[in-house]
């Protein structure tokens, strides 16, 4: 796996694209969003903008295949083709509150055990060097219960980093973060924005700056 | 709306025929009349199960949710078939063993679809959210099967049963029955089935009326 | 499904260690199994009193032992994610196959670990006994991998109901009476001195019950995990 990860950066042109065409979702007969339409390619950063409960985590989800549209279609695909879903699934980071990391294991061990089951080694060098990245660089051993909010939103950076990942989903970036972790997530957009599909679901102005294109719920 | 009358007509004749001819098995006597019902009692409570089973892989392979309302209505049909047949079952046994309940190996199997189907809706009560509902209970519905189907066929010709098996075909393998009497039955079957179709489709009207009022709101 | 054999078995481990080792330092599920296992076994000490019985009825106590106890402890592998929150972390980055075998697994050994606190208990509470050492084990170890064959899904359909602990005795049961049939049977013969020659058939019906429940776990589970 990690050798097939190597071989993308070799096709360094390769664009990744996103796209979503008349995706709606109701829960019942409540409808939470209709007709949202969006094409997004490497380089370019999608925000997905609106007030709280207007549906950005439940697009996100949607997006993401988690949640089953009610009507229209996403597709993920490259130069060569739509992608299959071992690919979105190899290709595909998401930070988000709703995703949570083990509790009662150390950061390393999630990092290692994430990408173990994704089919891939990790080494201990690479896993220092994500935790560094995040700014959590010696408290890899300790268990992420005794982590702190801000830290646990590092560690999912480090997780989402971990796959070189061609499309990254970030569902409120900064939030339970302070300044320092905010420049770190702002730095890791900024680098990603070139060479990923960058999605952002927020409402911090900050975190809007990036964005290319907008996608506004709940109007 | 024709064959409606027919099969009103049809039931009335069965239910009369079913009386005033001889009782099917001679060494039992009169309570046997009641294997005209309890047979293709039986018979539809099996045919429910397997329906429900096909509309549950269907529903996974295309996610309507008309096909997991129709996978729901053939259990609820089912369940009623299956108690009609186990109530017979015991009044019969009542009647020619002494006992109501003597867990024989049919009683067992029937008790398990019984379960079975019990089962089915107390899932779909603690799932939230239809499509999920749906997904739960066809996968238990088509988890459920292969061990009904061994109970049902295998496990009765394993164990001594008590219930009677040779009154369709004797053990020399020869049509146990006069005309009368098997006309009576499979006439018997036929409406019985007949019947179930028609209350099958009635409620996956009702059900598919009732989506889209909700889809309207 | 993605079939992607590459690499399936170290997924699968991976999935199965992480469990284990959660397990070693939470303990949900292990000890609330065994004291569920021992209650049962001195409800049924104290019930039988000291009267000896017939094996057909220490075969049924028997596995009716491990019946609750597989009731008290095998959803936690699936019900734990969902409570946590990690399943979505999990459905995200890993095969789902992967996944299935590892909570199997990870089952398998929990109950295998209760089977052998549970057995010599069995015996000596009961005063039971058998010299067709061999057979029993085979049977138990048959019993052992039936019930963790069909509950092992049944854990992730109650995952994703409200109601969960009644839930999941409500829908197994149904699905483990074939199985606990061919169980008592085998093992009260076995309790009667008969060897592998006496209980071959349901030997046969046990080892397919296994593989027919495991297949369609296997086809079925994606549907469950994605939902």
């Amino acid at each position: 796996m990690a050798g097939v990860s190597s071989t993308h950066r070799v096709y360094i042109a390769t664009m990744y694209r996103l796209s979503a065409s008349e995706l709606t979702k109701r829960f019942g007969s409540r409808k939470v969003f209709s007709g949202i339409t969006f094409d997004v390619m490497t380089g370019e950063v999608l925000a997905i903008v609106g007030p709280n409960g207007s549906g950005k985590s439940t697009l996100l989800m949607t997006i993401l295949g988690e949640l089953r549209p009610s009507k229209g279609t996403v597709v993920f695909a490259d130069d060569r083709g739509v992608l299959t879903e071992a690919d979105v699934q190899r290709t595909t980071s998401l930070v988000s509150p709703y995703l949570n990391l083990y509790d009662s294991l150390s950061g390393e061990e999630n990092l290692v055990f994430f990408s173990q089951v994704a089919g891939a080694q990790i080494t201990g060098k690479e896993v220092n060097a994500l935790l560094e990245r995040v700014g959590l660089e010696g408290r890899g051993p300790d268990l992420v219960r005794a982590y702190s909010s801000g830290m646990k939103q590092r560690l999912k950076y480090a997780l989402a980093l971990m796959n070189e990942p061609q499309y990254l989903f970030l569902d409120e970036p900064t939030s339970n973060l302070d300044e320092s972790g905010k420049k770190i997530v702002y730095d890791i957009v900024e680098e990603y924005r070139e060479k990923a599909v960058v999605v952002i679901a927020t409402n911090e102005q900050e975190d809007q700056r990036f964005a290319s294109q907008f996608c506004r719920l709940g109007s | 709306m024709i064959w409606q009358w027919v099969l009103f007509v049809a039931m009335g004749v069965l239910i009369v025929m079913s009386f005033i001819t001889p009782a099917p098995q001679q060494q039992i006597g009169e309570s046997s009349r009641i294997f005209y019902y309890h047979i293709p009692q039986a018979w539809l409570a099996v045919v429910a199960f397997a329906t429900s089973m096909i509309y549950s892989i269907r529903y996974l392979k295309r996610r309507e949710a008309s096909l997991d309302d129709r996978a729901a209505i053939a259990n609820a049909l089912g369940l009623v078939f299956a108690i009609l047949a186990t109530v017979t079952g015991a009044m019969f046994a009542k009647v020619t063993w002494g006992t109501y309940w003597n867990w024989d190996p049919r009683q067992t199997s029937i008790f398990v679809l019984l379960l079975i189907y019990g089962a089915y809706f107390s899932l779909r009560g603690a799932v939230t959210g239809d499509e999920r509902r749906a997904a739960m209970s066809a996968v238990y519905s088509i988890f459920a099967f292969p061990p009904a189907v061994f109970l049902m066929f295998v496990f009765p010709r394993l164990t001594p049963s008590l219930h009677p098996s040779d009154t369709i075909v004797d053990k020399n393998m020869k049509f146990a029955m006069t005309t009368d009497v098997a006309s009576i039955l499979f006439g018997s079957l036929v409406l019985f089935t007949v019947l179930y179709i028609w209350m099958f489709n009635l409620a996956a009207r009702v059900y598919k009326m009732e989506r889209a009022r909700r889809e309207d709101d | 499904m993605p079939v992607n054999s590459a690499g399936l078995v170290a997924k699968t481990i991976a999935v199965y260690a992480k469990d284990v080792r959660l397990e070693f330092r939470n303990r949900y599920a292990t000890s609330v199994v065994l004291m569920f296992a021992i209650t049962t076994l001195a409800m049924i000490s104290f019930s039988i009193g000291q009267g000896s019985l017939a094996p057909r009825l220490l075969a049924a106590l028997f596995w009716i032992a491990l019946f609750f106890s597989a009731m008290a402890g095998l959803s936690a592998a699936f019900v734990r994610e969902e409570e946590s929150g990690t399943a979505l972390a999990l459905r995200l980055k890993a095969d789902p196959t992967a996944v299935y075998l590892g909570k199997l697994l990870f089952n398998l050994t929990l109950l295998s670990l209760v089977t052998v606190v549970v057995t010599p208990l069995f015996f000596v509470m009961t005063d039971a006994a058998t010299d067709q050492i061999g057979a029993f084990v085979v049977v138990l170890l048959l019993g052992v991998i039936g019930l963790c064959a069909a509950t092992t899904l049944v854990g992730a359909i109650i995952s994703k109901a409200a109601v969960k602990g009644a839930l999941f005795s409500v829908l197994s049961f149904p699905i483990l009476i074939t199985l606990l049939l061919m169980l008592v049977a085998a093992t009260a013969r076995v309790l009667d001195g008969q060897s592998f020659g006496g209980i071959l058939m349901e030997l046969q019906g046990l080892f397919a019950y296994s593989v027919v429940m495991i297949t369609a776990s296997l086809m079925l589970f994606r549907f469950v995990w994605r939902e």
